[in-house]
């Protein structure tokens, strides 16, 4: 063999573990902590090539990014001892690798440690709140103190808590029947309503035509009984004008007219011969 | 697909993270692969004896190289080959829908635009190559597409203001705005948009009533969660655009859709008895109507006609009259008789003579009379 072909291999493999003892790279999205025997030594923030003691110092990598920490919802007491599941998610960053080395080594590790402070921290919220403040107009409130109360207690991982947000918040599977039922309830109050008050107004609208039927008819009733009363009047008027002349004559012309309407067929009359009608019937008059 | 970070990361040192290449390990790695490969050329089957091998490959390169391998000349030929091979492969060419961000040691350099660009190969430099123009898309509440859509309760039951179970589905496009916040400020941003979207919405409909999710005020929400779902992915730097969040179904859910629809049912109900009762009344009010006209002229007839009689009657009478006055006696005589004709002439007549003297009691054969009056009676029939 060429002995310079070995010391040319030989050379190649003692830079090459150096190199890679040595450099080593710093991602745009990653920080560093570089460890001399175990002792914290230096942090590095900026990404690019470094160089380390090879041996000695050894690397350790955290993201620089905002994190997710999404633990699993629960189920939790609000104010008037209502069960709900809440489901809560926190963004966070780390800001001090040493502190988090120190703190809790892994992001496993963080994740079972600082979810068991979110988890308490919700339910500290929560279990201060109503239904409709979780919900809706306070929401915001509410997720601002889960914020708060868990940056608190960021410092001593290391981290910069960003957000919590509240993600679902759900009713238990027993509590979400029984609103379920009460929707129901609740429709069929409104059906009932809507077919009530249809009810109504049908009465109203009838009762209503009935009424004006009425006062039509009883108006045309009155305007005719005073028609008639007007046309009897005025009868009797004419009548009075022209019998009032000889109310004597009136009189005899009057029970003429009676006697022929009034006496007709199946009268039976007993008269007696000396009536005024009998006047010739015994002798002709003497002249 | 558009550019997605691969798990692992960066717990654990330098030799994970995907797309990052390997980490700080592989400084010198860049010059053994030529040898290997020229190497490896040369063999054949069977196996040769490693002698053998490096034996007739130095002559090959011999050949090459007249120096000898191993003089400086042959040295410096084969550097400078190995460095022309290694940045030929820094070439790389950007798609159109995507854009080029080149690192150095994992520090980011620069963005670059579609085209062929160069940029240091491993294990100096990095490209990363995400799709700007893409538009992604995420369905909350559902998954498939249409026509084959698989719904997930969990996610589309959702609580409104007034504490009723609303079903929503929903769907968010959202697009990368800047490849460097995307890439760099956020790890998996991916998913924040979508847990972030479902916050953003449970925190709208939270807010409002059932009605006004379910039926008139979808959009005007879809278009607040929107902001919202924007302002929490701008506090993050995300690097990312919401280009829509459209509400594509709102509807109470399945387990109480019945009774929703009743109510609906109970609202026609209400318009259709309404709508008789007016039918009543367009029927019975026009004819009350036309009673009542009937009713007014019959009585505006019988004005007339009582008037008319009368004036008939006065007229009669003071023709009667005019010819008593003329010769009284007469017609007073004239008209007494005339009736008494008229009314003896239709009926019985009995005529008795009381000068007998008040002891004869006059006999009146009733029986006869009222048999006699009876079958007059019934004679016309």
């Amino acid at each position: 063999m060429n002995p310079r072909l070995v010391l040319g291999v030989a050379v190649s493999v003692v830079i090459l573990i150096l190199l890679t003892g040595t450099a080593f790279t710093v991602q745009q999205t990653q920080q560093a902590l570089v460890l001399t025997f175990g002792n914290p030594s230096r942090v590095i923030a900026e990404p690019g090539l470094k160089f380390k003691i090879p041996l000695a110092q050894r690397v350790f990598y955290y993201d620089k990014r905002i994190l997710d920490l999404d633990p699993q919802g629960q189920d939790m007491s609000l104010i008037d001892q209502r069960r709900i599941n809440v489901d809560a998610f926190a963004r966070y960053r780390i800001v001090d690798p040493l502190r988090f080395y120190q703190a809790v080594g892994t992001e496993a590790s963080f994740r079972d440690r600082f979810g068991n402070i979110l988890n308490g921290s919700v339910r500290d919220a929560v279990g201060r709140a109503d239904l409709a403040d979780v919900l809706g107009a306070k929401r915001g409130a509410v997720m601002h103190e889960i914020t708060e109360a868990v940056r608190r207690r960021a410092p001593e991982f290391g981290i910069e808590v960003v957000e919590v947000r509240i993600g679902r918040a759900d009713l238990t599977a027993d509590t979400t029947q029984a609103t379920f039922n009460r929707m129901r309830s609740d429709r069929m109050a409104e059906a009932a309503d809507f077919r009530g008050r249809g009810q109504e107004q049908k009465s109203r609208i009838e009762a209503d035509a009935d009424r004006e039927r009425t006062i039509i008819l009883a108006e045309a009733e009155k305007q005719s009984q005073t028609l008639r009363g007007e046309g009897e009047a005025e009868s009797r008027k004419i009548l009075n004008a022209a019998q009032g002349k000889d109310p004597q004559f009136y009189g005899f012309f009057r029970a003429m007219e009676a006697y022929k309407g009034a006496l007709g067929d199946g009268t039976t009359m007993v008269l007696s011969p000396d009536s005024e009608f009998f006047r010739y019937f015994n002798a002709p008059p003497r002249p | 697909m558009f550019y997605k970070q691969q798990g692992g990361g960066p717990w654990g040192g330098g030799g994970g993270g995907g797309p990052w290449g390997s980490g700080g390990g592989s400084g010198g790695s860049g010059g053994g692969n030529p040898w290997s490969s020229r190497g490896g050329s040369g063999g054949g089957n069977p196996p040769p004896d490693l002698e053998e091998l490096l034996r007739r490959s130095q002559e090959r390169l011999r050949r090459i190289m007249p120096g000898g391998f191993g003089s400086p000349r042959s040295l410096y030929i084969l550097g400078a080959v190995i460095l022309f091979f290694w940045g030929l492969s820094g070439v790389y060419v950007v798609q159109p829908d995507e854009q080029g961000v080149e690192l150095m040691f994992g520090r980011y350099v620069r963005t670059t635009q579609p085209g062929p660009n160069f940029w240091f190969p491993a294990p100096v430099g990095t490209v990363l190559k995400p799709k700007v123009t893409q538009t992604n898309q995420l369905t909350i509440g559902f998954r498939g597409s249409p026509g084959n859509i698989r719904e997930v309760p969990q996610e589309s039951h959702i609580l409104s203001g007034d504490q009723n179970i609303v079903d929503i589905q929903f769907v968010v496009q959202w697009r990368i705005s800047n490849a460097g916040d995307y890439l760099f400020n956020m790890r998996d941003p991916e998913a924040t948009v979508k847990i972030a979207a479902e916050s953003a919405l449970r925190e709208v409909v939270g807010s409002n009533p059932l009605t006004a999710v379910i039926t008139n005020q979808r959009d005007q929400l879809a278009q607040q969660a929107r902001e919202l779902l924007q302002g929490i992915m701008d506090g993050y730097k995300a690097g990312v655009t919401i280009l829509d969040l459209r509400i594509q179904k709102a509807d109470p859910p399945k387990e109480v859709i019945d009774a929703f629809n009743d109510v609906q049912r109970a609202k026609q109900d209400a318009e259709r008895l309404e709508n008789e009762a007016l039918a009543y009344r367009n029927d019975i009010i026009p004819r009350a109507k036309g009673e009542a006209a009937r009713l007014v002229q019959n009585a505006t007839a019988e004005k007339e006609r009582l008037v008319k009689e009368a004036e008939g009657q006065a007229a009669r009478f003071t023709a009667f009259y005019q010819t008593y006055v003329a010769n009284k006696d007469i017609t007073a005589r004239r008209m007494y008789l005339e009736a008494m004709q008229e009314v003896l002439s239709k009926s019985e007549k009995i005529i008795m003579d009381n000068k007998g003297g008040p002891g004869v009691v006059p006999y009146l054969p009733l029986p006869e009379i009222q048999r006699r009056s009876q079958g007059q009676a019934s004679a016309p029939q």
